[in-house]
């Protein structure tokens, strides 16, 4: 089989993954080397695929041959699927050729589990110390620990790759029990919390040893599935936020269910992906590392899933119109964060500009507020946007309105539903 | 007095402009360097490049703020209509008022400026990503065709990135091309230039890359509307996975590989 079509093969069963980050990288050029990492905070895209998503990294399986029989993997054992597999030179000669021509940012590596979770890591690591040691590549590397393997080929692959990641996929034992038999809650945890722990040690010992080995520097991820199990928002969200808590992750990240197989346990195969679900997810992960949020206060056991029709942010604003307006010539930064339509960049620059002269209004659009929705929830220098007028039906419809234009068409389509009945 | 300045259209040329203004106790009403002479109504002064003028002007405007510097260097590459009389009222503002007002980014003075910038900053970020190289047998060339510009920002990030490569890369737009050979990096105006058709090894390279942008997309999540913001189309020309059959057709052996280079900079190093 020629690489061509092994990488058409592996990078279909590649895609479900939706991490596909360079972010956090510390790598700086080197000479005799190839490659540095993205300076940026946010990373680099280096295109976008047909489905809107960023494209950063060479996102492929080192193989799509695996003993497991996940029920909602497409590569699972009992799937009738065609399976390939990378040989370590061909697929470190694939990133330097992608690398060179900027096509990427990097590889982005996973895997089937072939004969067992130690063999395939090892054939991983073969592959990256190729990369890294003969090709002399410097850029960005995220790896998958695959659970079930041996510490220290865990160990191995954190000194070679940039970020580590660990899917737990199912959010809840249950989900796991019933749809990934062979692997156990324990299973994915024990290499999160060693990644977890390595890290911490490796960041003390370069503050005393300027050449230590940095050990998967831009730390590690996962991905929760939406939508294959029962599992609420709010559990999702609380599972979240222990893991950023408990196991310092780095990115959570949420990957709508897309039907790739009929089974009695799953969602049938007409059944959409929920993305609306998952962008609603997403946004409430921002709240949750950036905005100073906690997950009990975006939902809690009376309202276990999000709102539809208006963002997690403007639906703890409406539940809470007692703490709004907020004057922004006085309000804290903290405080500031919690007006639906200022995020942390526009903050910032309210509190820089602030100390100038009072601020007005008009001044607030140019600081990048999106007025749209904050003009409801503050005041500048005690006065609202001229002219507004509102009540709380009308609040509601206006923040639906602002966002609508910005969410996945086909879920636009669904939100109109509401608009005659519900807030009408 | 309103006067119409005539300069080289180099940001010494500009900084020279503002020493003179000074000088002759003058207010611009326009910048122009050469090639577009529409203003003839006002009174003209032409305005040559003096490098020490333009360093005390430089220097004066680091003092009172090093960000303001920047911003101004980096104002002179944007696309922005009239980017000068926009520097100039920055300039005088900061001389006139201190740099208190640098802080609040809603001033009228400041507000177009700094979005200008933003424009640039964001071009470049994108361009960061989606500039596409080909192996042009051992020298790497690409071509971009932005609307700022976006080649001293960008240089600094590709010099790094692929330091001991030998690469170059054309801005349509400006008519500008930045060679690159280990160790150092230059800027150059290149009238005219066309890509090499490709060999091989490269038509089998851009094929593959084709080959991943096309798999990697979920089918049931297609969102095209989501694609082009993210990524708008005006990138699209010069990238390597949105091209035509014949991007992907390797060229009979015996055609050039490497496009006319200028002299002297490619491929020794010496040169510069």
């Amino acid at each position: 089989m020629d690489v061509l079509e092994k990488l058409t093969i592996l990078t279909d069963a590649a895609k479900y993954d939706a991490a596909c980050t360079s972010s956090g990288g510390t790598r700086t050029a080197k000479k005799g080397y190839i490659g540095n990492t993205s300076t940026a905070s946010a990373g680099c895209c280096h295109t976008f695929s047909a489905d809107g998503r960023c494209v950063t990294l060479l996102k492929v399986l080192m193989t799509n041959r695996c003993v497991y029989d996940c029920k909602y993997c497409v590569n699972r054992r009992s799937n009738d699927t065609r399976r390939a597999a990378f040989t370590p030179e061909e697929l470190a000669d694939l990133t330097i050729q992608f690398y060179r021509r900027n096509y990427i940012e990097g590889l982005f590596l996973s895997s089937g589990v072939f004969r067992s979770p130690d063999y395939t890591t090892e054939l991983m690591i073969r592959c990256l110390s190729l990369l890294r040691e003969r090709y002399r590549f410097n850029g960005y590397i995220h790896a998958k620990a695959i659970p079930g393997t041996a510490p220290e080929l865990v160990e191995r692959l954190g000194f070679l790759a940039d970020r580590l990641s660990v899917n737990i996929e199912l959010p809840s034992e249950a989900g796991l029990k019933s749809l990934a038999p062979d692997k156990t809650k324990g299973a994915i945890l024990t290499p999160m919390r060693q990644i977890q722990v390595r890290n911490r040690q490796s960041r003390e010992e370069l503050v005393k040893y300027r050449h230590a080995p940095r050990f998967a520097p831009a730390g590690q991820s996962t991905q929760l599935i939406v939508g294959a199990t029962q599992d609420t928002d709010f559990h999702i969200l609380r599972l979240t936020q222990g893991l950023y808590d408990r196991y310092s992750l780095k990115r959570v990240f949420y990957s709508a269910y897309v039907p790739v197989v009929e089974h009695a346990l799953l969602p049938a195969r007409n059944v959409k992906p929920p993305l609306l679900r998952e962008h609603r997810l997403y946004q409430a992960d921002w709240l949750l590392r950036f905005y100073g949020f906690r997950a009990e206060e975006l939902l809690d056991e009376g309202n276990q899933d999000f709102d539809t029709r208006v963002d997690p942010k403007c639906s703890w604003a409406l539940a809470h119109l007692d703490f709004f307006p907020v004057e922004v010539n006085t309000a804290a930064y903290e405080i500031l964060l919690r007006i639906p339509g200022v995020g942390v960049t526009s903050a910032r620059r309210i509190v820089s500009a602030r100390r100038v002269g009072p601020l007005h209004i008009d001044n607030l659009k140019k600081l990048g507020v999106v007025m749209k929705r904050a003009q409801y929830f503050l005041t500048a220098s005690g006065k609202m946007a001229e002219g507004l007028r509102f009540t709380q039906d009308s609040l509601l419809r206006g923040l639906i309105a602002a966002e609508r234009p910005l969410l996945p068409q086909q879920e636009a389509e669904q939100l109109s539903l509401f608009d005659a009945g519900e807030t009408a | 007095m309103e006067v119409i300045y005539y300069y080289d259209g180099s940001f010494d040329g500009f900084l020279s402009c503002v020493f003179d203004s000074y000088a002759h106790k003058e207010i611009p009403a326009g910048f122009s360097s050469g090639e577009d002479d529409v203003y003839t109504l006002f009174d003209s002064r032409r305005v040559s490049t003096d490098p020490g003028h333009a360093a005390r002007v430089l220097r004066k405007i680091a003092a009172l703020s090093p960000e303001a510097a920047v911003l101004l260097q980096r104002g002179f590459l944007t696309c922005l209509p009239e980017k000068e009389l926009h520097l100039f009222r920055l300039i005088a503002k900061l001389l006139r008022e201190g740099p208190g007002f640098l802080r609040n980014r809603s001033d009228g003075t400041l507000f177009p400026v700094i979005r200008a910038v933003q424009h640039l900053n964001g071009e470049v970020h994108l361009l960061k990503g989606f500039v596409r190289f080909s192996d042009l047998g051992g020298v790497l060339g690409g071509e971009i065709e932005p609307k700022n510009r976006v080649l001293p920002a960008l240089g600094g990030h590709f010099a790094a990135r692929f330091h001991n490569e030998r690469f170059f890369l054309y801005d349509r737009t400006h008519r500008e091309a930045l060679f690159h050979v280990p160790g150092q990096s230059v800027i150059r105006p290149l009238a005219d230039f066309q890509m090499a058709p490709p060999d091989e090894a490269e038509a089998r390279c851009r094929l593959l890359w084709k080959r991943f942008y096309d798999t990697i997309a979920i089918r049931e999540r297609e969102n095209p509307r989501l694609r082009m913001s993210n990524m708008p189309k005006r990138y699209w020309g010069t990238m390597t996975e949105f091209q035509g059959e014949e991007y992907f057709k390797p060229a009979p052996a015996e055609s050039p590989l490497l496009p006319p280079l200028p002299s002297g900079l490619l491929p020794d190093s010496q040169g510069e």
